[in-house]
């Protein structure tokens, strides 16, 4: 027993209770280090002497070993470097193998040729409405999908908004760290506005001919989307590039007229909303076997097709209001 | 059809639909909404799961005027009813919990977007968990990965942007995998909906033909989804997503989101792939091996941290091993008790997360072990609270985490091959997970050095209201406790689902 109470400094009992009060941390360090406070006299008078012996030639030493440390990262990086290429490259051999062994490409036998397929292109026109079975298919047969992909654009803003758009005083008050973040950023978007308006008269003339064209093809791939190749996504596309143009073009000051942050959001809301609210009312009949009372139409006119046509101008509206927005708050945090 | 059975619809469109009026709304009325949006589809939930257990049998709702293979679906049953419904309740608590700190952390023209993502977050969850159609499970991923990035990102701190852009390249990483699955099963079977896709592989099973594209998904879809999930070798940005985040988003994510991309795992094992063929083909034995050695790592790694609220983020790693050892032992009763420590760990976690919040603003908003001498003291309730959690992780009775480890202990017992390492590992990792978990607790009670009145004015809790924070450790409280002595129920109800699955 008295041997144990001796060697109660360096028992494991008491470097676990140590450990446990978090006062030391054995496996960080490796070992245990003495507190200066507990040195006994003999031993200060030895590190004292110890640093008077640390020469040049020692700190020459210590350099040395950190250019070897810098090294061993630099090598460290490179195997990984090669090592993340032969992960890569096999495991892009396994899916290559893979593909080896899947049914052949336009062969009439293959597994998706089935009753799914047979009846979008049978049925498609009767049951939709839409000449384009495409659209069909993505905006009735699996229209719950298609929600979903706007609302991944929806949320994708979102986030766009949290990252980069900056909000006047507010944030100032709060803490000096973000108001000085804020202040900077500030700072960069009145440098962004110093070159604005650009007045490129080439880029000028160029637009004033290409943004009436591509706007309005835009809003026709919008709106013959369920009778020609085309639809809300690709659409939208071409509407937003437009708007991006014309902003490159004329500054923010001629877009703010008429697309505020304001503006794009009351769109992007009513846009979704109505989304939400029709395809909830043809869900909801569709589940319920009820009568939807929407009106299908003759196929090929431009007002068919029940839902498809509104669904498309939604879902239009809200990618080109995402690219807009994109681009305006990756230019300069507002819009 | 009675009006019951559409509620799944009804609660995945109230929540993407609140997400999307908040938009307009300013951060209190988002709140509101959001807490409403929350409360409504749990009350839903618990509708569907008593619906179901009183009917004994699952249904599908079709989404539209399109029948199973044309038309996407959705599906209740008893477990989706009962994920459902702990899923809503573990996130009201941990919404309300972590509030005041997300008012703090957020700018506040900013915080109607986060309570967007809270909406959109718990949209993609009830999706996941309901669906029953692959791609409309990929599209709710989508949407939850970027969420969940939004959601770390938010407090717009250093730490949170760099663990932002590591979770979204881990994440998109895992997605990319089971888009690519996805695929090539559609490649192989022409069907999108999980029930004429299962009847699919069945008879392509029978024919023998396809067998290592069949594998390959397999390998793939599992891969991707325990990627997403955090399970051992792909567990390094857990420390750093759930460790930077406000304390709602780190609960939320640790509880929650991981525990959605194991869910839809397991239904893709039971309702598309056919539970024998994923069996037959091993894939479970690499799980099962993953599992295990997160489960040691996981708490050594815990051991080793200083930071207590990395600490905690690094015992998710163990714990998600430990739902993946359930998954890999192959048995009914084994995914019956990873299903409940799938319970379990959201429970436990939030808990931990939102009372740790509590021990850190009587300390200073430190977070190291020094500084938390004797924060039991300082915020009792809290300090309650954490030692519920860390002792129901340890694995203490009448707290739901000894259930599940009793439940991992026996369905091991009828599992020849896997039996000695799983109670190994169990006796083992417990050992570990008392180590950290208990030096915390018993520094919580120690007396120690108290901030000085400075350095409490310098955190951030000047006008500060913990009644939330009370309410939420309650409810978390209550919770363990239900799911630790009453377990029972719970469990035949998991059985339950899982034959449903079939």
């Amino acid at each position: 027993m008295s041997r144990q109470k001796d060697n109660y400094e360096n028992s494991w009992w008491l470097k676990f209770k140590r450990w446990v009060e978090g006062e030391i941390d054995p496996l960080a360090h490796g070992m245990e280090t003495v507190r200066p406070d507990q040195e006994t006299e003999d031993r200060r008078w030895q590190r004292e002497k110890l640093l008077q012996a640390r020469t040049a030639k020692e700190r020459k030493s210590q350099e040395l070993r950190e250019a070897l440390e810098a090294r061993e990262l630099r090598q460290y990086q490179k195997i990984y470097q090669v090592l993340s290429v032969l992960l890569c490259v096999a495991v892009s051999l396994v899916l290559l193998w893979t593909i080896t062994y899947l049914p052949e490409i336009g062969d009439a036998g293959n597994p998706d040729n089935n009753e799914v397929s047979a009846r979008y292109i049978e049925q498609g026109l009767k049951e939709t409405g839409a000449v384009n079975i495409v659209t069909g298919m993505i905006l009735d047969y699996r229209a719950f999908d298609t929600f979903g992909e706007s609302c991944v654009l929806f949320i994708a803003s979102c986030c766009v908004l949290v990252l980069l758009r900056m909000d006047g005083g507010s944030d100032g008050e709060k803490s000096g760290k973000k108001g000085a973040s804020g202040a900077k950023k500030r700072m960069a978007e009145t440098n962004d506005r110093l070159y604005e308006p650009k007045n490129d008269v080439i880029l000028q003339q160029c637009s004033c001919v290409l943004v009436p064209l591509i706007l309005v093809f835009g809003v026709y791939i919008v709106l013959n989307g369920h009778l020609s190749p085309g639809g809300g996504f690709s659409g939208g596309a071409v509407l937003g590039s437009g708007l991006i143009l014309y902003l490159n073009a004329f500054g923010f000051r001629r877009t703010g007229q008429f697309l505020t942050e304001k503006v794009y959001r009351r769109v992007t809301l009513s846009a979704l909303t109505f989304y939400c609210l029709a395809k909830s009312y043809s869900f909801f009949t569709g589940a319920n076997h009820l009568e939807s009372g929407i009106p299908l139409g003759t196929p090929g006119d431009i007002l068919s097709s029940g839902l498809i046509l509104p669904l498309n101008i939604c879902v239009g509206l809200v990618v080109a209001c995402t690219m807009y927005a994109f681009y305006a708050l990756f230019r300069k945090g507002g819009m | 059809m009675t009006l019951v059975q559409n509620f799944p619809f009804f609660s995945i469109i109230i929540a993407m639909f609140s997400g999307i009026i908040s938009s307009v709304l300013t951060g209190k009325q988002a709140r509101n909404i959001s807490l409403a949006a929350i409360s409504v589809t749990t009350v839903m939930s618990a509708a569907v799961l008593f619906f179901c257990l009183r009917t004994g049998e699952s249904y599908t709702y079709m989404m539209g005027h399109f029948p199973a293979p044309w038309g996407n679906e959705i599906r209740a049953g008893v477990l989706e009813g009962l994920t459902a419904l702990l899923f809503g309740l573990v996130m009201l608590l941990a919404v309300i919990g972590g509030m005041e700190h997300t008012f703090l952390d957020v700018e506040e023209t900013k915080i109607n977007l986060f309570f967007i993502m809270i909406d959109l977050m718990l949209s993609s969850l009830l999706a996941l968990i309901y669906t029953n159609d692959l791609f409309t499970a990929y599209v709710f991923v989508e949407i939850n990965t970027i969420a969940g990035c939004g959601l770390i990102m938010i407090r717009q701190v250093g730490r949170s942007f760099t663990s932002a852009i590591w979770y979204m390249v881990m994440s998109q990483l895992g997605s990319g995998l089971f888009l690519i699955g996805l695929t090539l099963l559609y490649d192989v079977t022409g069907h999108l909906l999980m029930s004429p896709a299962k009847e699919a592989v069945a008879l392509l099973e029978a024919a023998g033909s396809y067998e290592i594209p069949l594998l390959v998904i397999l390998a793939v879809i599992s891969v991707g989804l325990a990627i997403k999930s955090g399970l051992f070798p792909f567990h390094a940005w857990i420390p750093h997503t759930y460790g930077y985040a406000t304390p709602t988003a780190s609960a939320i994510l640790s509880g929650l989101v991981s525990k959605g991309y194991i869910f839809l795992l397991i239904k893709i094992f039971y309702r598309v792939l056919g539970r024998e063929n994923v069996i037959a083909s091993r894939i479970v034995n690499v799980l099962f091996i993953f599992g295990l050695a997160g489960m040691i790592m996981g708490s050594v790694l815990a051991i080793m941290e200083k930071d207590t609220r990395r600490m905690i983020a690094y015992s998710s790693v163990a714990q998600i091993g430990y739902i993946y050892m359930g998954i890999g032992l192959g048995t009914e009763a084994g995914m019956v008790a990873a299903v409940f420590h799938m319970f379990t760990h959201s429970a436990t976690k939030a808990l931990l997360f939102i009372s740790a919040v509590g021990l850190y603003e009587v300390s200073g908003d430190k977070k190291d072990f020094k500084s938390l001498r004797g924060a039991g003291y300082r915020n009792p309730l809290a300090g309650i609270g954490f030692t519920v959690g860390a002792l129901s992780m340890v694995g203490f009775p009448m707290l739901s985490g000894f259930i599940s480890k009793l439940l991992f202990a026996t369905s091991a017992l009828n599992s020849p091959h896997k039996m000695m390492p799983t109670l190994i590992g169990l006796a083992v990792s417990t050992v570990l997970n008392a180590i950290y978990f208990l030096r915390l607790v018993i520094t919580l009670y120690r007396g120690g050095n108290a901030p000085t009145g400075k350095e409490m004015r310098e955190g951030k809790h000047l006008q500060y209201h913990p009644g939330m924070l009370r309410l939420a450790i309650c409810g978390f409280i209550l919770l363990n406790l239900f799911l630790g002595l009453q377990s029972q129920p719970v469990v035949r109800g998991i059985a339950l689902g899982l034959a449903m699955f079939d």
